[in-house]
């Protein structure tokens, strides 16, 4: 792996070259991989340790919703939501951002007013990502122009698994300029990558892209986040920064919906990449039903009493 | 925000009830030593005294002998099936008493919580259930169609796993019709006590498994007593030595399995984050009280530098603190003599002109405690390259070719195990076929099995345990 920022310029001027870089990467053992994320799944997280990663996880959720069947009325609910979580307790921190369709950014944007909340938006044709790099762009834009802080964009996997590395390189430069202020989150879609080496090599692609996050998955497939292939970006951003000084943040995304899971992926943070990971900044959880669990997990260890779901919102 | 530390989660104590003194497991039932002697075993991450333990003299070691030999023909004579019936019933009972086991273990020996739980007790079980199976397929395991156990088995066990230790002798020892006197290392005397009582529980024939606690002298005193027909011996090369010694010229069968100063041979091909886990896992897992730890790291001089600075950043998050905190990965140092060991190797590397590095990391006041340490320009010269420390001490070296790997790590006495990390297979192969060694890991380390056989080459020892091999050491083949 090269030490230095400069070695890194020289891998992308061409698709051999990004090839030959990516390929040299350090394989990944799965055995051992997934040894170590089961490993660091059993430690014992109690009392003061849990109240603290239960507030830092809610703090760092993207809320989202991406359904076919999203109205104007089910996302600002959602912000409400968001921006109060649990209205019987004002000392609840609220979510990191409200993740939408592009079309549904103005809505968000203007139910978040003022509260500090940020509003993603995936684009590039998402889930699929199949459509021309022109429609991607002009989604893009059109999500940052209604107002998204945040895009979430999905990587073109056919491109990458036939090994258009520099393909997919430059699509994803090419929407980070779309993007201008707003922060980019590049989803490497882990569950159709399949093997480990493929994302740790698009991590890293992304990276040298020049994503702001990288993120897991749509939700929208078979495997999404496990904590095995968190573990695996984990390493990589951690060694991205070692490499660049460069600090990029991991969201993993779909399927992640109780307490538990959740603060074994913030072990899995605090451990691997370690704590200056440990920020909404840095880490977001993508999630829709998460954030109730969470709630009841709260309610739980103030009152000592376990609610149950009719005494949180199911928005 | 503040930072993300865990708050202590303590595994209760109070599932297991230690009485304040034990007597000898002698022909099924408890009872004090002959001369009344006692000593005290303590808990090492705090040096409070757990309880009182009976010392076996001469006489006692001739009674619990004198008791596995009037049980022999019984045992022995039982068809295969009802001897499985026995280790089958001591298996599950092993299972339900996990948890109490685990957490004896780790008061008594000072090993974490987490690995007692999920690495010992677990592997225990399994090799009680593994020779179950075998005991009334004797006939088939290729020893002739009629193997005879050879009679009383003499077993003294170290302190590093003493339930895993006795399960790897008691079982196929029973399996394969013979009777025990087994003893348990001094330090750790308390898990092999609640064994015999689980024994009880079972059912088991008064006399086929007889346990006397003492130190050296006992376990002495059973090696040489004329009524022994096998020896198995795990433990120091030095004691592995004098044993050998006293057996020479007897009849009586003699395997051991001693120390080891393992190479763990990092390549530069390798899955470089799988490889630190492994380092990690080869050397400071039970506070690298194992024989077969990987002491020694070899690795390529071209990611070396990549390699240290991971490992060292990976060391940095090693837990090191109270044994029954399920979140503790470094426990405590087993006893005071061994840690002044420890000590006084780690001296001499640094003395020797070998760099020293240990992670930040606060150690208890009470107890004895070693933190995680790595030495860095270590050469075959050194004594730390040379000699088992056996504790949380990883001495690296590098090499450049395949070759000069090989070199390096045959270049010992010992000869238990190997490491090779590399994600090129036939590297593997051409490694595994030179490295002397009784086990080599490849993309892995320190990994049990009851169905692999284990045992070392030169002063690592000889005889194998576990595995079909396991049942050759116990019959007459």
């Amino acid at each position: 792996m090269p030490s230095t920022a400069t070695a890194l310029a020289d891998v992308t001027a061409s698709d051999a070259a990004l090839r030959r870089f990516l390929h040299g990467l350090p394989g990944v053992d799965a055995v051992g991989l997934e040894a170590r994320a089961a490993a660091l799944g059993t430690r014992s997280i109690k009392t003061t340790a849990k109240a603290h990663a239960i507030d830092l996880a809610i703090s760092m959720i993207d809320l989202t919703t991406l359904e076919g069947a999203d109205t104007p009325g089910k996302v600002r609910a959602l912000c409400a939501k968001g921006t109060a979580p649990d209205p019987t307790d004002p000392s609840t921190p609220r979510v990191a951002a409200i993740c939408v369709y592009s079309d549904l950014v103005a809505v968000a944007k203007d139910a978040l007013a003022g509260s500090g909340i940020a509003v993603a938006s995936v684009a590039t044709a998402f889930p699929a990502g199949r459509a021309a790099r022109s429609v991607k762009l002009a989604d893009t834009a059109e999500a940052v122009a209604a107002g998204a802080d945040e895009v979430d964009m999905v990587i073109d996997r056919g491109a990458f698994l036939s090994g258009r590395y520099l393909s997919v390189f430059e699509e994803i430069v090419a929407v980070r300029e779309a993007c201008g202020d707003a922060h980019l989150k590049v989803i490497l879609e882990n569950g159709e990558l399949v093997t480990y080496d493929n994302i740790r090599r698009a991590s890293w692609l992304a990276m040298l892209a020049g994503a702001d996050f990288i993120k897991t998955s749509t939700g929208k497939v078979g495997v999404n986040a496990t904590p095995a292939n968190t573990l695996l970006m984990l390493q990589a951003v951690r060694d991205f920064r070692a490499a660049t000084g460069r600090q990029i943040g991991v969201k993993p995304a779909g399927g992640i919906r109780t307490t538990k899971d959740a603060v074994k992926f913030l072990v899995l943070v605090n451990e691997t990449a370690g704590a200056d990971w440990l920020d909404p900044a840095w880490f977001r959880f993508g999630a829709s039903s998460l954030l109730n669990d969470l709630l009841m997990q709260r309610q739980k260890l103030s009152t000592g009493r376990y609610s149950g779901p009719d005494y949180v919102t199911v928005d | 925000m503040t930072t993300f530390t865990y708050a202590p989660a303590p595994e209760s104590r109070a599932i297991v009830d230690i009485a304040p003194s034990h007597g000898l497991f002698i022909d099924g039932e408890f009872r004090p030593a002959a001369d009344e002697a006692v000593f005290k075993t303590v808990s090492p991450a705090s040096e409070e005294v757990l309880s009182e333990v009976a010392q076996a003299g001469a006489e006692d070691v001739d009674a619990a002998v004198r008791a596995a030999r009037k049980a022999f023909p019984g045992w022995s004579g039982l068809p295969g099936a009802e001897r499985a019936k026995y280790l089958f019933r001591i298996a599950r009972l092993i299972q339900e008493r996990s948890r109490e086991l685990a957490v004896l273990e780790s008061l008594d020996n000072g090993k974490p919580i987490r690995e007692s739980r999920d690495v010992d007790l677990p592997l225990v079980a399994a090799h009680f259930f593994y020779y179950a199976g075998w005991a009334d397929k004797l006939p088939y395991a290729g020893f002739g169609p009629g193997p005879r156990p050879l009679g009383v088995a003499g077993q003294v066990i170290p302190w590093n796993f003493p339930l895993l230790m006795l399960a790897w002798k008691v079982a196929p020892a029973l399996a394969t019709g013979n009777t025990v006197v087994l003893k348990p290392a001094e330090t750790t005397p308390l898990t092999a006590l609640l064994f015999a009582r689980i024994c009880q529980q079972a059912g088991l024939p008064r006399g086929v498994v007889n346990i006397l606690t003492g130190d050296g002298s006992s376990g002495a005193a059973l090696v040489a007593h004329p009524g022994v027909d096998k020896v198995a011996f795990t433990g120091s090369t030095e004691v592995g030595k004098a044993i050998a010694r006293t057996v020479a010229g007897s009849d009586k069968r003699l395997t051991l399995e001693l120390g080891g100063k393992a190479a763990n041979i990092v390549f530069e091909d390798a899955a470089l984050d799988q490889a630190v886990e492994g380092i990690v896992q080869g050397i400071f897992f039970n506070q690298g009280h194992v024989c077969c730890a990987g002491s020694r790291l070899l690795v390529q001089e071209s990611v070396a530098d990549e390699v240290l600075a991971a490992l060292k950043a990976r060391m940095s998050t090693l837990r090191v603190g109270d044994p029954l905190d399920k979140n503790t990965d470094v426990g405590a140092i087993n006893s005071a003599e061994q840690l002044a060991r420890i000590r006084e190797l780690a001296d001499a590397g640094a003395a020797e002109g070998a760099e020293r590095w240990s992670p930040e990391c606060e150690l208890p006041s009470q107890g004895y405690w070693f933190a995680p340490t790595v030495f860095t320009g270590v050469t075959q010269a050194h004594r730390i390259a040379r000699e088992e420390i056996f504790g949380p001490v990883l001495s690296v070296l590098t090499f450049r070719t395949p070759q000069e790997a090989v070199e390096k790590a045959n270049n010992t006495p010992y000869g238990l195990s190997a490491g090779i990390w590399t994600e090129k297979g036939s590297r593997i192969l051409w490694m595994a076929n030179r490295l002397r060694a009784g086990v080599i890991w490849s993309n892995t380390f320190n990994k049990f099995d009851p169905t692999s056989p284990f045992g070392g080459y030169q002063e690592s020892g000889y005889g194998r345990e576990g595995g079909r091999h396991g049942l050759g050491a116990y019959l007459d083949v």
